[in-house]
């Protein structure tokens, strides 16, 4: 009876301890979560509904938000307009040019780590302010870009490529072209994950290097596509500080990124409630494209199956 | 013979192909750099240059001065306080966290590793506005906890990074060590902790890399210039309206990077390593 008793104390305690040890393990998380995202999120959807200039409290305005954002604010139209351009365009240039180089690369060739560096290097040091500056001068009226035209063209452009309201956004779509290295890394992986007989088969069957491209190692590459590709759209609709730093969303709001009024909204006038509002609409975009590609990707991304 | 020949060709067409984008990736950050040894007036003359005419190193100690009576050694330092501390909290919150989820079994685990990837596809960005309203209201504007203290509390990102490198650790070291009478946090301590360091460097090097570069934060928590990190400071120091002195501006610019650059070549492996590895192989 008491060996029993004992066993089951035993059982009871160690199984116990396991979800004591399990919580203690991970009560970091629970609280960081609760606090620097539930509770967050929560308040989120609530100051949507408000207004609020953080000095007095909060206002219940119902849905005055979002009317607003629809009818009375050119510049969320702009904005949005503005990153759609940017995502549309920079994210897939900058995934189509990593995947191009990450195949050069894997050619085999000499110095491919001194490549794989100086290819990456711009994506290291590329979201700081440093690199933003320096772009906006690069691209200035006399600033490098118009001198190297200069000299290898014999004529110099007499524009300021980030000033001007037709260059200003694909200057900075540039800048997001030159960071393709880490897709880039992520793609080499990928390549090398590749099995050389599959090459060496179709090699058999008489495939040429574009047939082994379309029907090798583009499939093959499909899930790792997918994953560059929603994490880059997303990162891409949070892009903030080049047009802080390099324009200013200007020149007339041609690269007044989302975050950017967003930015504006909360901390330059101080109107948390419509910011929140603003914030909630772009994270219902983002989750819509998200979605959109997972749905649309069980059609071209394609799986291997194990064993 | 023939095949030989245009094959080596090929070679050299990829050869000069890598060459053009290698130097197109490099220019921008030469020509940072140059630019930063340049007399002020002669930056944006001959601008494309990559040599300057006459090496100018008072653009650093010009640059160092920084503004408002404040040098960029105070800048740096608050930057490094915060990248240390937040890499520090990193480590150490999620390596406990990823090792609950990747060996314990307990109540509601699905549920509490479901927050995980939630969060691992929510951009932070979206609740930054409530983020700073309870900070507001909690007092921590104008200090550096709200850019440190999250950071001990695990981020979704390298928990899930450390908990894919710990799943290839073969279960029988943890049961050997449980034989021998060693507790669940010896065997952390003990037995994994040793065992997931390439994950912990990985981790810690990329934390330091958003650290570094994080320019929004600081730009709203941070409201007094003796509080500035670099980022902002740069961003200050490049004011239009102010007549910048961009050689200065440059040396600054250029500064900055080293940190990370260094961090770079110290670590390649490790940063290669973690990419290709990262969300991709499950």
């Amino acid at each position: 009876m008491g060996m029993v008793t004992m066993m089951a104390q035993q059982i009871r305690k160690s199984s116990g301890n396991e979800n004591g040890a399990g919580y203690l393990f991970i009560l970091p998380w629970i609280i960081g979560f609760i606090a620097f995202t539930a509770i967050p999120f929560i308040c989120l959807f609530y100051f949507t509904f408000t207004k609020y200039d953080l000095l007095s409290s909060p206002k219940w305005t119902g849905l005055d938000n979002f009317i607003r954002m629809f009818t009375a604010d050119d510049k969320f139209l702009t904005s949005l307009k503005v990153t759609f351009i940017y995502v549309l365009t920079a994210i897939p240039l900058r995934l189509i040019f990593a995947l191009l180089i990450a195949i050069l690369l894997n050619m085999k060739i000499r110095f491919v780590g001194l490549y794989r560096t100086a290819f990456y290097i711009p994506s290291i040091i590329g979201g700081s302010v440093a690199v933003a500056v320096m772009w906006g001068q690069l691209f200035g009226l006399n600033g490098a870009v118009n001198a190297v035209i200069e000299a290898v063209f014999g004529f110099r452009p007499n524009v300021s490529w980030i000033a001007h309201p037709d260059t200003a956004l694909w200057s900075l779509i540039l800048m997001a072209i030159w960071q393709f290295g880490s897709p880039m890394i992520i793609f080499l992986a990928g390549l090398k994950n590749i099995p050389d007989s599959y090459y060496e088969a179709a090699v058999v069957d008489g495939a040429n290097a574009f047939q082994r491209f379309v029907k090798i190692t583009l499939p093959l590459l499909t899930p790792i596509i997918l994953f560059n590709l929603v994490m880059q759209i997303i990162g891409g609709f949070m892009t903030f500080t080049q047009g802080l730093i390099i324009t200013d969303g200007g020149p007339l709001d041609r690269t007044l990124f989302y975050q950017l009024h967003v930015y504006r909204q909360g901390f330059e006038f101080l109107d948390m409630g419509y910011a929140a509002a603003l914030s909630c609409f772009l994270l219902v975009i983002v989750a819509i494209l998200t979605a959109l590609v997972f749905k649309t990707s069980s059609a071209w991304v394609h799986y291997e199956s194990k064993g | 013979m023939i095949r030989n020949s245009k094959f080596s060709w090929t070679k050299l067409m990829i050869q000069l192909m890598c060459l053009v984008i290698g130097a197109a990736s490099l220019y921008p950050i030469a020509w940072m750099i140059a630019s930063s040894f340049k007399e002020s007036s002669q930056v944006f003359v001959s601008a494309h240059s990559l040599i300057p005419a006459a090496w100018d190193f008072s653009n650093y100690s010009n640059g160092w001065k920084g503004f408002a009576g404040i040098t960029f050694g105070t800048f740096f330092k608050n930057t490094f306080i915060i990248v240390c501390t937040t890499v520090l909290g990193t480590i150490v919150s999620c390596s406990l966290v990823a090792y609950g989820f990747a060996r314990v079994k307990f109540k509601l685990k699905g549920f509490w590793f479901g927050t995980v990837m939630l969060t691992l596809l929510l951009p932070g960005q979206i609740v930054q506005i409530p983020q700073y309203i309870i900070f507001h209201q909690m007092g921590w504007v104008n200090t550096i906890y709200p850019l440190v203290v999250p950071a001990f509390f695990g981020s979704a990102f390298f928990i899930f990074l450390i908990m894919q490198f710990i799943r290839t650790i073969p279960y029988e070291l943890d049961e050997a060590a449980k034989i021998d009478g060693c507790s669940r946090f010896g065997i952390f301590s003990r037995i994994i902790l040793p065992l997931i360091k390439p994950a912990l460097v990985t981790s810690a090097i990329f934390e330091f890399y958003w650290s570094w570069d994080n320019f929004f934060g600081a730009l709203i928590y941070l409201g007094k210039p003796q509080m500035y990190t670099v980022s902002v400071a740069l961003r200050l120091f490049a004011d239009p309206s102010s007549g910048t002195d961009w050689s200065a501006m440059f040396a600054m610019a250029t500064l900055s990077l080293i940190p990370p650059i260094l961090v770079f070549f110290m670590f390649q492996r490790y940063i290669v390593e973690g990419i290709s590895t990262t969300g991709l192989k499950g």
